[in-house]
């Protein structure tokens, strides 16, 4: 049953990426087109908007669903990739941990990040 | 009127014995073809004329029993299926099953395909023991209940699709689209209570979602069945039942045996204490 939990959560977390990773685009790289969540006007990389953004506690909670997200869905697929070359069950066991040690602890630095520049950019108010 | 075609064709058939061989070698036989003349043809006739010492396995020459998969010309196919003429006018190669170990020559190892089959629990699993044990009667199927999973059920357990499986080329614990078509071929089927118990096996480390998609096992079965799309199917009803939205069975009824419809000279079947 642990393989379905994990391919189900897959699948779910691919259709989330989808969703987060088009709002992102359209934030970050296709607001001068668009003109959507700019709030400042021009680039949308420019400091001032990054800023105003980043002020959003709606944005900061997208980043980090985004980042858990992409984590488990990329870290899901090199497992695959890996267990198919064969390996132990005692290899594949050891694999397991290893992807949600390192998974979690990229989680937390990017979470401290995302959080961190909020903290940042509400304190340049 | 049919036009007949006749050709000298050269098989490059692949040998190996691993009691008297470190690798496997190449071998070619000039072979005199005639239309209608089928790759087991070919082969049967060089063992009696040319090479007693070739070894392949074949049975009913009809593409019934799923004795003579082989590689043809590159792609897994039944010998006494396939028309030489019409897959070529010249050269044939003709290699063991992939996928599988070799026991001489062209026969393929078949006993992990057997053992991976074996593992679905590929029988009726009905919860109603007593009616299982001692049947009263029969377990009433309609028509669309049986087209549900019918084309399953034309399975020979000729091991083609395992051999045109990539994922199972990259990782023999896979359990393969043979073994997983029969898991699916049972759930569906409406008498059937044994999901529970496949989900085990079906949905482990080398189950079902190992599965790539590649879609090599429905293009090359010789009786038309579709594995690709059982597999697709069973990772549906599992992802269902993990999200509890998988409907459930309606429990099959059981008919009572109608006295009038059994012809009198046909005589009943011992009781079961005599089995």
């Amino acid at each position: 049953m642990q393989e379905t939990k994990y391919w189900t959560w897959h699948m779910i977390s691919g259709v989330i990426i989808l969703i987060l990773l088009g709002i992102h685009m359209i934030t970050n790289h296709l607001s001068s087109l668009l003109g959507w969540f700019n709030p400042l006007g021009g680039e949308s990389t420019e400091w001032g908007n990054l800023i105003e953004r980043g002020k959003l506690m709606a944005y900061v909670i997208m980043y980090v669903l985004l980042l858990a997200t992409v984590l488990y869905h990329g870290f899901y697929g090199c497992r695959k990739i890996i267990f198919e070359l064969g390996i132990s069950y005692r290899y594949k066991k050891v694999t397991n941990i290893l992807f949600i040690i390192f998974g979690v602890f990229l989680f937390i630095i990017g979470c401290l990040a995302t959080f961190t520049f909020y903290i940042i950019a509400n304190a340049a108010l | 009127m049919t036009r007949q075609n006749k050709s000298d064709i050269v098989f490059h058939v692949r040998r190996y014995n691993p009691e008297g061989n470190e690798k496997p070698y190449w071998q070619n036989y000039l072979v005199h073809t005639e239309t209608g003349m089928t790759v087991l043809d070919g082969l049967m006739e060089i063992k009696e004329s040319q090479d007693p010492t070739l070894n392949f396995r074949s049975s009913c020459g009809m593409g019934v029993c799923g004795s003579c998969g082989m590689l043809i010309n590159g792609r897994p196919a039944l010998a006494c299926s396939t028309q030489i003429l019409e897959i070529t006018d010249r050269d044939l190669t003709i290699a063991p099953l992939p996928n599988f170990d070799i026991i001489k020559d062209l026969v393929p190892e078949l006993s992990s395909l057997f053992i991976k089959h074996s593992s679905v629990y590929p029988y009726i699993l009905n919860n109603e023991k007593d009616e299982m044990d001692r049947p009263t009667g029969e377990f009433y199927q309609d028509q669309q209940e049986l087209t549900e999973y019918l084309q399953f059920t034309y399975c020979i357990k000729c091991g083609i699709c395992m051999s045109a499986c990539p994922t199972l080329s990259t990782d023999p614990e896979y359990l393969g689209p043979q073994a997983l078509t029969q898991a699916y071929r049972y759930n569906r089927d409406s008498r059937d209570e044994g999901f529970n118990v496949r989900k085990e096996v079906v949905s482990s480390i080398n189950g079902v979602f190992k599965c790539h998609y590649a879609g090599e096992c429905s293009n090359v079965c010789p009786k038309g069945v579709d594995p690709a799309r059982a597999i697709q199917l069973l990772k549906r009803e599992l992802v269902l039942d993990y999200l509890r939205m998988k409907k459930t069975k309606v429990k099959c009824k059981v008919c009572e045996k109608r006295k009038d419809s059994r012809k009198p000279e046909i005589p009943e079947a011992p009781p079961y204490d005599v089995l």
